[in-house]
C-alpha cells in the first residue's frame, strides 16, 4: 500500500505513460460520442415516442451491453479478414477508441433522449412561437436540457474509463502502446504485482472522484 | 380566416369552426368556458398545430402550404397560458427573437430596452428568470412577444397573472400596438370586461363550436345565442 502510493507520488514513468493513454484514449472517444451522441438523443427525444420506438429500444440495449460483446464486434470488424481489415487497426490505440466509443455513444444518446423528453414540446412551441428555424429550436432544447445532458457525457466518460473486456481484446494490452489502466491493473493484479496494481486504482478512483465532483459542481450552479 | 377546420385529437373532435373571419388591424377577443377550444384555435393560427381538415387562410393563402413557413411563423408572436421562459435573463429572453432572426447587437440592444420599459422591467433586466414572480414571468413572456412587433399577436389570457396596475398597462399596450402598427390581435379572455375594453370584435367558443361572432358591441349587448348570453351573464356575476 505505502509502496503503491510511493509509485504514485514518484510519478513512476511507466505508469504516467499508461495513465495518459488512458485519458487520451478514453477522452478521444467520449468527445466523439459526445458529437455523435448528442444530437442522435436530441432528434430521438423531440420526435414522438411512438414514432422512434425501435431506435429508442436498440440504443437501451446497447446501454446495457457487455463490454465483451462491443469488443468482439469491433474486432471480427478490423480484424485482418474483417471489413475494415486493410486499415490495420487491430491492436492499436485506435482500435481502443473505437470500442469506447461504441460503449460510451449509446449512453450519451440514450440519456440525451430522455432528459430531452418531457420538456421538448413546451420549449420547442416557445421557440417556434418565436421564429426560430429548426436548427435554433433544437439548439435551444439541447441547452434547456444541458444540465441532464453533461450528466449524460460523464456517465459516458464513466463506462469508458472502467471498460476492461472490450479495449483488452482488441487492443491487446500491449505494453507502451495499448496498456491502459483498467488492463494493466488486470495484468498486475495476475502478476502479484500488487503495488502497480493498487496505485493504478487509486488514480482511478481519484479521477471518478474528480468526475463526480465536476459534474455536482456544475448541476449546482445552474440548480440554485 | 378559417374554412371549414376542425382539429381531432385521437378520435375525438374538439374544434369545428365552419367559417370565421377575423380582420386584419383589428383587437378578437375570443371567449368561451374552459375546455372549449380556445388555446387549440390559437395553436392552429399560430401554425404550431395542423388542422384535420379545412384551411386557414391568411391574405388569401393557405398558411399551412405557404413556402417558406418560416417567413410567416416570423410575423406572428404568441404568449402561451402557461409561458415557458428559457434558462436565462430576463434581457436573454426578451432577446430571443430578435437574435433567432439575425437581428444586429446594437439594434437588439435597443429594442429590448425600450420594450423592457414598456412593460416596467428595466430595473430585472439582468435577472435570472428563475427568482421571477408569476406576474413579472407574464410581463417577460408579453415582452418577448412585443418586442417582434408582429402582424399579428396572438395571446392565451395573458393578464391571469397580473394586477389590477399591470392589466391597466397591458391593455395600454395592445391598443397602442393595434392603432399605432396596425397588428392583428387574438386575445383569449375570461374577463368580459377586458373583451369589453379591448375588442373590436368577440369570438365565442362552446364545446368546439363558434357559436357567435361579431362586433363586441353588439354581441355584448344583445347576444343571440342563448349560451353567449350565460356566459356573459355568468362572468358579470363571479
Ligand atoms: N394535445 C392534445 N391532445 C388531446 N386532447 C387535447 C390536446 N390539447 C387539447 N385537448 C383537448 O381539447 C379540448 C380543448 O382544449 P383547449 O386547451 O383548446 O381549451 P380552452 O378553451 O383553451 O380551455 P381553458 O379555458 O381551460 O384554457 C380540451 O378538452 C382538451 O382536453
Ligand atoms: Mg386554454
Amino acid at each position: 500500500m505505502v509502496q503503491a502510493f510511493v509509485l504514485v507520488v514518484n510519478r513512476d514513468p511507466a505508469m504516467m505513460q499508461i495513465i495518459w493513454l488512458s485519458l487520451q484514449v478514453s477522452g478521444l472517444a467520449i468527445l466523439l460520442a459526445a458529437l455523435g451522441g448528442i444530437p442522435l438523443g436530441t432528434w430521438l427525444g423531440m420526435r414522438p415516442a411512438h414514432r422512434v420506438r425501435w431506435p429508442a429500444l436498440i440504443i437501451y440495449t446497447f446501454m446495457g451491453l457487455p463490454p465483451v460483446l462491443v469488443g468482439l464486434l469491433v474486432y471480427l470488424l478490423i480484424s485482418s479478414q474483417g471489413p475494415f481489415g486493410v486499415l490495420d487497426l487491430l491492436f492499436t490505440p485506435a482500435a481502443m477508441v473505437i470500442a469506447q466509443t461504441m460503449l460510451a455513444l449509446p449512453i450519451v444518446a440514450g440519456l440525451t433522449m430522455t432528459a430531452v423528453r418531457g420538456k421538448d414540446r413546451e420549449i420547442r412551441d416557445t421557440a417556434v412561437s418565436l421564429g426560430a428555424n429548426g436548427r435554433q429550436v433544437a439548439l435551444t432544447v439541447i441547452r434547456e436540457a444541458r444540465v441532464a445532458i453533461v450528466g449524460a457525457v460523464v456517465a459516458g466518460l464513466g463506462r469508458a474509463l472502467a471498460e476492461v473486456g472490450a479495449v483488452m481484446m482488441v487492443g491487446g494490452n500491449i505494453e507502451g502502446q495499448t496498456r491502459v489502466m483498467t488492463t494493466a491493473i488486470v495484468l498486475e493484479t495476475r502478476r502479484g504485482n500488487f503495488e502497480m496494481a493498487i496505485g493504478l486504482g487509486m488514480v482511478l478512483l481519484a479521477l471518478a472522484f474528480l468526475i463526480n465532483a465536476l459534474l455536482y459542481r456544475l448541476q449546482g450552479v445552474t440548480q440554485d | 380566416m378559417l374554412e371549414g377546420v376542425t382539429k381531432t385529437y385521437g378520435t375525438r373532435e374538439v374544434l369545428r369552426v365552419d367559417r370565421l373571419s377575423l380582420t386584419g388591424g383589428q383587437v378578437h377577443g375570443v371567449m368561451g368556458p374552459s375546455g372549449a377550444g380556445k388555446s387549440t384555435l390559437l395553436r392552429l393560427l399560430n401554425m404550431l398545430e395542423t388542422p384535420t381538415a379545412g384551411r386557414i387562410l391568411y391574405r388569401g393563402r393557405d398558411v399551412n402550404r405557404h413556402r417558406p413557413r418560416l417567413e410567416l411563423q416570423r410575423r406572428m408572436a404568441t404568449v402561451f397560458q402557461k409561458p415557458v421562459l428559457f434558462d436565462g435573463t430576463v434581457y436573454d429572453n426578451v432577446a430571443y427573437g430578435l437574435r433567432v432572426r439575425g437581428v444586429r447587437g446594437p439594434e437588439i440592444r435597443k429594442k429590448v430596452t425600450d420594450t423592457l420599459r414598456a412593460v416596467g422591467l428595466e430595473q430585472l433586466e439582468k435577472e435570472r428568470v428563475r427568482t421571477l414572480s408569476g406576474g413579472e414571468a407574464q410581463r417577460v413572456a408579453l415582452a418577448r412577444a412585443l418586442v417582434l412587433e408582429p402582424d399579428v399577436l396572438l395571446l392565451d389570457e395573458p393578464t391571469s397573472n397580473l394586477d389590477p396596475q399591470n392589466v391597466a398597462l397591458f391593455e395600454e399596450l395592445i391598443r397602442s400596438a393595434s392603432s399605432r402598427r396596425g397588428t392583428t390581435v387574438i386575445l383569449v379572455t375570461h374577463n368580459v370586461f377586458q373583451a369589453r375594453r379591448l375588442a373590436d370584435t368577440v369570438v365565442f367558443v362552446h364545446e368546439g363550436r363558434v357559436v357567435e361572432d361579431g362586433p363586441a358591441a353588439g354581441v355584448f349587448r344583445s347576444p343571440r345565442d342563448e349560451r353567449t348570453k350565460a356566459f356573459i351573464h355568468g362572468e358579470m356575476i363571479y
